[in-house]
């Protein structure tokens, strides 16, 4: 059997790693939706109903996932991690609480309205709960991400000892709750969840482009595609080169708020000042990627770049090692390695967007195969880069579940036995394994099966009418049902 | 600006937080466990069902809903993280296995009817329809063992009284989710839900018999605790909803026996709140004052449940009114 510890912990990483890809493509998802369904109502033009209906799906099987997946993770601050829901509950519910409430409330009704609603309710409500499904993704990531914050850097709290129990006492809830991290974060996130949204959405759309005009196979609804590709590339490259930029902030942040964490993503041992950026690094043997050491390493180092980095522009600034601190280091490995990755990708990204760009600008956007083969080699990897940042951000802040006040290992549940935990790992591993097969073959089919053609459009079937009005809530109009 | 001093010294307006909170986290659970409930309780009726137009129904029916329903249950678990953390973290840990059981049996439901509806092939929906009641059906249950345990302060995870709850929640969400389906899909199902309605009315009746009789010789103080006032009342207004349930059902007044349903469930969970009381983790004799946070954030959350909760009632407003009424046959998915 697996020690509790360790068991929780690897259950708590599985289950984040898998639910946060539901919440990239809903957050990610919402923006667009917001925006075809405001286009789709005032012109009436078939392409934004296309658009609408199809995106819808992908949206609404995603949150479902995103519910079941999401409720799992709020109960294992319970079931796994007692210790540390008893401690640090007075600062860390209250935002779960308000969370339910403001925000997941919020887009759970109005998805019902969104998804099944098109024909029992006017324009005007449509619209309206577009909007709230879109603002209820974004608040939950706000309280979510304010949680997660205050466990990065927490403030505005006490430490009380209560019946032998270290609890944390809340003294000041501007300070706890407006944390500065977690604006860098929700910037960063929030971005990424659009940016992986328009790598996928180009992507998707640059197979079919590829298909009927490089290949010069019969696609039904070409323009559908194209449409779908031009979205996600000029989304992508409104998003692409400010993930960078703001990254680079978030980055000197976490070397001023949490140096541990710098120092692993750094693999920096030693405190030293003029330290380089390996943006290239090579591990040349296996304990080389397994235990990194930025100066054993063979790469290309910037001279005083993460010197520069962490201060914000001195490239002779120290930067603390990792053995000048108390407590051991977090898995330098991990952190090191999917540090470099994410840039590695984000860097990739902006690439893409600019590639893109000048091929459409040259007229030749459906023409570059080349082109088209990158975009559908990165339609995920904006997720991959996600999931890496937050390997970045939970690894890197080991062995602290709150940064400095509680260790991760204090925080698991007393009286868990191994065997419990073990069950539910094993469970969870091939349950979510299930899972994330369904959803994929759900997408695919979603995908596969292309956007309603234009016999099922009400906006060709409703062709008589001005575009303004939709038809009355009761009387709806047959076969024209958003899920079929 | 806001004084935080102002919100340290006291509770709010002198108020009782403790115990106000102690409601308000049953009531989420009530709620909860009525507008789940009649979707779970309609996909234990889907199992009764045998055509594929009364499947598509019940689908249908409850397609709107159920993931705003089923959002009280987030709401209910972060109230009682947030304004009891020791009695959260100790009733989820000391249940563990109970409560992965509940979220397989969740995430089961709430995935089923979606790959339902991806391929119309028959084998492919006789297993998604199974997975759909298997996961509609275990959902309450567990959830009943769990409030049975709670109640009793069980430290092992099966018991009887769990058991006897399991099966008094699960026929309460039949109950409700006949009188469900009786409201959204009156011309496509066949009478035999009314008839399920009923059946299920006195099974539950009787599955609350054993569950007080356990509970009398269960419960420290059994007897005299079921036989105060406030219990003895409680139950028999349970019974007169029972009885108003069946005949509206009969006479088809949906609606009507719809907020019967509703009012046996909140009974239901009154009863559970008012053996507890004062405990709120009877298992460590924790009470409500005992567990409750500190008066600053209980009143930051007392200001915000005050906000947002109505907000949540419009949101559910607009929801039930924008999908009032039977469900036409176009919209069976």
């Amino acid at each position: 059997m697996i020690d509790p510890v360790i068991a929780s912990r690897l259950q708590f990483a599985v289950t984040t790693i898998v639910h946060i890809i539901f919440p990239v493509m809903s957050m990610g998802l919402a923006p667009f939706l917001i925006y075809f369904t405001w286009r789709d109502i005032r012109t009436g033009e078939p392409i934004y109903e296309q658009l609408r209906r199809f995106w819808t799906k992908i949206f609404a099987i995603s949150f479902v996932v995103g519910t079941v997946t999401g409720i799992v993770l709020e109960f294992e601050f319970g079931t796994n991690f007692a210790a540390f829901a008893t401690a640090a509950g007075e600062l860390f519910g209250g935002p779960l609480a308000v969370e339910g409430m403001m925000a997941f409330m919020l887009e759970a009704t109005f998805l019902g309205v969104f998804v099944f609603g098109r024909d029992r309710v006017g324009d005007k409500l449509y619209f309206i709960s577009s909007v709230a499904v879109g603002l209820g993704t974004w608040l939950s990531a706000v309280w979510i991400l304010i949680a997660n914050s205050w466990m990065q850097t927490p403030r505005g709290y006490e430490l009380v000892t209560e019946n032998g129990q270290m609890v944390v006492h809340l003294v000041d809830p501007l300070a706890a709750y407006l944390n500065p991290r977690f604006g860098y974060m929700f910037v960063h996130m929030q971005n990424a969840a659009v940016e992986s949204v328009a790598l996928f959405m180009a992507g998707v759309g640059a197979y079919f482009v590829f298909r009927h005009h490089v290949w010069g196979y019969p696609v039904e609804n070409p323009q559908f595609w194209e449409a779908t590709l031009k979205i996600g590339l000029v989304a992508l490259l409104i998003t692409a080169p400010l993930q960078v930029l703001h990254g680079d902030m978030y980055g000197r942040h976490v070397a001023e708020t949490q140096p541990q964490k710098f120092a692993a993503m750094e693999a920096v041992w030693e405190t030293e000042s003029y330290v380089p950026e390996y943006i290239f690094a090579v591990p040349t043997s296996i304990d080389g990627f397994l235990n990194p050491r930025a100066k054993e390493l063979f790469g290309i180092g910037i001279p005083g770049g993460a010197s520069w980095l962490a201060s914000g522009g001195d490239p002779t600034a120290e930067i603390r090692g990792l053995n000048s601190f108390d407590t051991e280091a977090p898995p330098v490995a991990i952190v090191f390695w999917a540090f470099r990755a994410m840039v590695g990708l984000g860097f990739w990204f902006i690439l893409l967007a600019f590639w893109g760009g000048y091929r459409w600008y040259k007229g030749q956007l459906l023409e570059d195969g080349l082109l088209h083969k990158a975009l559908m080699g990165s339609s995920l990897l904006g997720i991959l880069a996600v999931e890496l940042g937050w390997i970045v951000t939970e690894v890197g802040r080991q062995p602290w579940v709150i940064q400095d006040v509680m260790k991760t290992s204090a925080g698991v549940s007393p009286g868990l036995t191994g065997t419990e935990a073990t069950i539910t790992l094993v469970g969870f591993i091939g349950v979510y394994t299930t899972l994330l097969g369904l959803y994929t073959y759900v997408i695919w089919r979603i995908i596969r099966n292309g956007p309603p053609g234009n016999d099922e459009l009400r906006s060709v079937k409703n062709d008589t009418r001005t575009p303004d009005s939709g038809p009355s809530p009761s009387q709806p109009t047959p076969g024209a049902v958003d899920d079929d | 600006m806001i004084s935080v001093d102002s919100l340290a010294a006291g509770p709010l307006f002198g108020l009782p937080l403790p115990e106000l909170w102690f409601g308000l986290v049953f009531t989420m659970l009530a709620t909860f466990l009525f507008f789940d409930g009649f979707d779970f309780g309609a996909g234990a009726i889907f199992a009764l069902l045998e055509t594929d137009d009364e499947r598509e129904t019940v689908l249908a029916a409850i397609g709107p809903f159920w993931d705003g329903n089923e959002v009280w249950l987030v709401v209910f678990g972060g109230a009682l993280f947030a304004a009891f953390p020791p009695a959260y973290a100790g009733l989820f840990s000391r249940h563990y296995l109970l409560m992965f059981g509940i979220l397989g049996a969740l995430i089961l439901r709430g995935l089923a009817p979606e790959m339902y509806e991806q391929r119309h092939d028959a084998a492919w929906q006789r297993w998604w329809g199974r997975a759909f009641v298997a996961g509609s059906v275990l959902a309450p249950f567990l959830l009943g063992v769990f409030a049975g345990n709670w109640l009793v302060g069980a430290t092992r995870s099966l018991t009887l009284v769990g058991l006897i709850v399991g099966v008094t929640l699960t026929l309460l969400t039949v109950v409700s989710g006949a009188a469900f389906l009786q409201l959204k899909g009156q011309a496509q199902l066949p009478d035999s839900v009314t008839t399920y309605g009923s059946a299920a009315t006195a099974g539950y009746l009787l599955a609350v018999v054993a569950t007080l009789g356990v509970l009398g010789i269960r419960l420290p103080d059994g007897l005299s605790a079921l036989l105060s006032p406030a219990i003895v009342a409680l139950v028999m207004l349970s019974i007169g909803l029972a009885v108003g349930y069946t005949v509206a059902l009969r006479r088809e007044q949906s609606l009507r026996a719809l907020g019967a349903a509703a009012a046996m469930t909140y009974g239901l969970v009154a009863v559970v709140a008012r053996l507890m009381y004062p405990a709120i983790d009877p298992a460590t004799g924790t009470t409500v004052r005992g567990a409750i946070v500190s008066t600053l954030p209980l009143n930051l959350m007392t200001i915000g449940a005050s906000l947002l909760l109505p907000l949540v009632a419009v949101y559910f407003v607009v929801l039930y009114s924008a999908f009032s009424g039977p469900i036409t046959p176009e919209e069976a998915y």
